[in-house]
């Protein structure tokens, strides 16, 4: 019964369907190429208890994939399932921010990084759940839970690796000044954003930032670690489908069975 | 198994046991559990140390053929099963290597021994995993294997390591379980996914055999083992009841055991099957196998490139400590 | 070899509850870090529960008892439970 009247009610599946599914796959595509570069770190981090943390939060994040992507998926109307969409499309079809396409790197880049996103992750994600749309509302909700704990962990670990020894400084600053021209990605936003927004389904980027900011001057200062004087939005694109070289590869890995193996089910 | 040929320390047959030892062994003998406070002879600590650690390895090491297919994973959801499968193994090695400590050994003294070659980990992870079904056959067969010698080591004398067991074995179901998931959908699928769980099996059946040790009936380690109740069964029963159990599972998946002898024997109410080539087992402990060097060579870049960070939290925890004693000080 | 993460030893009270159980031991280099540790470790994250660290050389025990605790942690995502994978009957048990 409810279902029809359900996704009427839902601006989501109202009139721009195909900005709310443009915005849906930057949510998705993001968390979920951040989830497969977490999980390169299993059976290969630094000490066990650190392996077992980082399966958890690649396990949220491919999580929240599932949600987004299922959602986007729904929004379109084509048919396609959140997988389809994770191992079907190629590179210029992913909206993922390149933030998160960059190589694992060390333990440094890959705690910084999660930092800068969580804290972004966070902020958004609280905004959501205030959402118009019910559907976007009650993902933010089920996944807020999970990241208030991965901004909880990533921002002690920069503060401990950022004021803990003279090595750990070096590397956790030196990740900062490479990712850090990555970051303005996260608040640079176009007319599917406009779109969002005026549909009150969520917040323009932009309007983000200021919380970002806060919450990184607090942490970065505690951390004894350098805010950087580079510019935020040097690396823009991902989200219009223009990457860095590493997404290719990333989905070559990624897709290949199913692209191999058209036919298949697993 | 997991823990491989391990050497006792124990006392010859027909050597005399101290009073201590006597009453040590009549403890066992009634079915209690020795605590780690507890008196215990040296070779039972010792051997029980190789045992724990080489077991920890083992689950750690084995993370790493699995690991191999996370970010090849072919749906979402296989990939998180596999992950929180493999972060399972993590747990696992983490749970065994807090028993072993209770015997008065460090974590990074036995990665130490690890690391240098020094201690062993289980043969079957130094098997390459080549094709998706790889990840079923590992589930099914290596866990399965696993299950088999876990289940009676819930009841091993030594408290710390029958608990890490019980906690162990509620997982290893659902590892098991996950594998023959995947085994049945590609043998039941397309012709080329049958073809890799036909392949998968032939590759994973004899290196999972060798998992449970040579045979040791004659074996005097074996006996003093048994003795203390650290090892519950022999390798032979141990493996009886693996193809056993399995040879129907494979029946079932319409995949052909790689074993032509194989056949039902009514007397003895199980399977005769072919033994593994025992000089391709001594090899990849030696050694040679075909993954040793790019296993062993993860674990050891995983510790030293990760050795910035743990000195990183150390130092930051002794900072923040001397701070709350000076602001307690001040005062 | 540089210096180790001490030990610390963990107990959690779960939502029903009950009294903080031991549940096993970890490494960390400090507390706040052992209680982090506990929960990606030992109850992978779920909600409402109580977490102590204690470190293992601030222990003082008794005279050896022969009963030790048993804990299982909670889980939180479905397919780390065996029904989660439909196994058909004829297979047998697993
Ligand atoms: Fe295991
Ligand atoms: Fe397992």
């Amino acid at each position: 019964m409810a279902l029809d009247e359900e996704l009427q009610a839902d601006p989501l599946f109202a009139g721009q369907s195909g900005a709310a599914f443009e915005w849906l796959c930057r949510i998705g595509d993001s968390t979920l190429i951040l989830g497969h570069r977490v999980s390169e770190w299993c059976g290969h981090a630094p000490v066990l208890e650190e392996d077992i943390a980082l399966a958890n939060t690649a396990l949220d994040l491919i999580g929240h994939t599932q949600m987004w992507l299922g959602l986007a998926a729904e929004v379109e109307g084509q048919g396609r399932s959140a997988d389809d969409l994770a191992y079907r499309r190629d590179a210029m079809a992913f909206r993922n921010i390149k933030l998160v396409e960059l190589p694992k790197g060390d333990m440094g880049l890959t705690v910084m990084r999660g930092f800068l996103f969580d804290a972004f992750h966070f902020e958004l994600l609280t905004r959501l759940t205030a959402s118009k749309s019910p559907r976007v509302a009650e993902i933010a909700a089920k996944a807020l839970k999970e990241v208030s704990y991965h901004l909880e962990r990533s921002s002690d670990l920069v503060v401990r690796l950022g004021d803990g020894s003279a090595e750990s400084h070096r590397r956790m600053q030196a990740a900062l000044d490479h990712l850090w021209p990555y970051c303005g990605e996260m608040f640079w936003g176009d007319a599917v954003d406009d779109a969002m927004d005026a549909a009150d389904i969520a917040p323009h980027p932009a309007e983000l930032r200021d919380a970002w900011d806060a919450a990184v001057q607090d942490v970065l200062g505690e951390a004894t670690l350098q805010r950087p004087e580079t510019r935020l939005d040097v690396h823009l694109g991902g989200k219009t489908g223009r990457h860095t070289e590493h997404l290719g590869y990333v989905l070559a890995e990624m897709q290949f069975l199913p692209r191999a193996y058209p036919d298949a089910s697993w | 198994m997991y823990a491989q040929m391990v050497t006792s320390e124990g006392k010859a047959p027909g050597e005399d046991l101290s009073p201590e030892e006597q009453a040590f062994q009549d403890r066992i003998d009634a079915g209690e559990r020795i605590e780690p406070r507890d008196w215990m002879p040296e070779g039972y600590r010792k051997t029980l140390v190789r045992q724990i650690g080489q077991h920890a390895h083992s689950e750690i090491v084995g993370q790493l053929p699995e690991g191999n297919w996370i970010t090849r994973a072919p749906t979402l959801e296989r990939k998180a099963i596999l992950i929180a499968k493999v972060q399972d193994e993590a747990g696992h090695g983490l749970y065994l290597y807090s028993a072993a400590e209770t015997l008065g050994v460090s974590r990074d003294e036995l990665l130490e021994k690890l690391h240098t070659g020094r201690m062993k980990y289980s043969s079957i992870f130094n098997y390459p995993t080549l094709n998706w079904a790889d990840i079923g056959a590992v589930g099914w067969l290596v866990d399965g294997a696993a299950i088999m010698n876990q289940v009676p080591l819930q009841r091993t004398s030594y408290g710390p390591y029958a608990r890490a067991m019980v906690r162990i074995c509620k997982e290893e179901s659902f590892h098991q379980r996950q594998g023959y998931s995947i085994m049945m959908k590609m043998a039941q699928g397309t012709a080329a996914q049958k073809a890799m769980a036909q392949d998968a099996l032939d590759r994973f059946w004899y290196p999972s055999l060798m998992m449970f040790g040579p045979s040791d009936a004659e074996s005097v380690h074996s006996a003093q083992n048994m003795a203390w109740k650290i090892k519950i069964n022999t390798n032979d029963e141990l493996r009886q009841k693996f193809v056993d159990q399995t040879v129907p599972q494979a029946e079932f998946l319409g995949l052909t055991v790689p074993d032509e002898t194989l056949a039902w024997n009514d007397e003895k109410g199980g399977y005769d099957f072919a033994e593994p080539d025992w000089e391709e087992f001594f090899e990849v402990l030696r050694g040679n196998g075909p993954c040793n060097e790019e296993r062993l060579g993860a674990r050891v870049a995983a510790w030293e490139e990760g050795a910035w960070f743990r000195d990183g939290l150390s130092a930051y925890a002794d900072k923040a400590e001397a701070r709350r004693n000076a602001q307690v000080a001040a005062e | 070899m540089k210096k180790q993460w001490p030990l610390w030893e963990i107990f959690i009270r779960g939502q029903h509850g009950m009294n903080h159980r031991h549940v096993g031991s970890l490494h960390a280099p400090d507390a706040e870090m052992a209680i982090n540790h506990a929960r990606d470790v030992y109850t992978r994250r779920k909600e409402g529960v109580s977490i102590w660290a204690v470190r293992s050389t601030d222990i003082t025990a008794s005279a050896p008892s022969e009963k030790g605790p048993l804990f299982d942690p909670a889980e939180t995502k479905v397919y780390r439970h065996p029904t989660f994978f439909d196994i058909p009957d004829d297979v047998g048990h697993m």
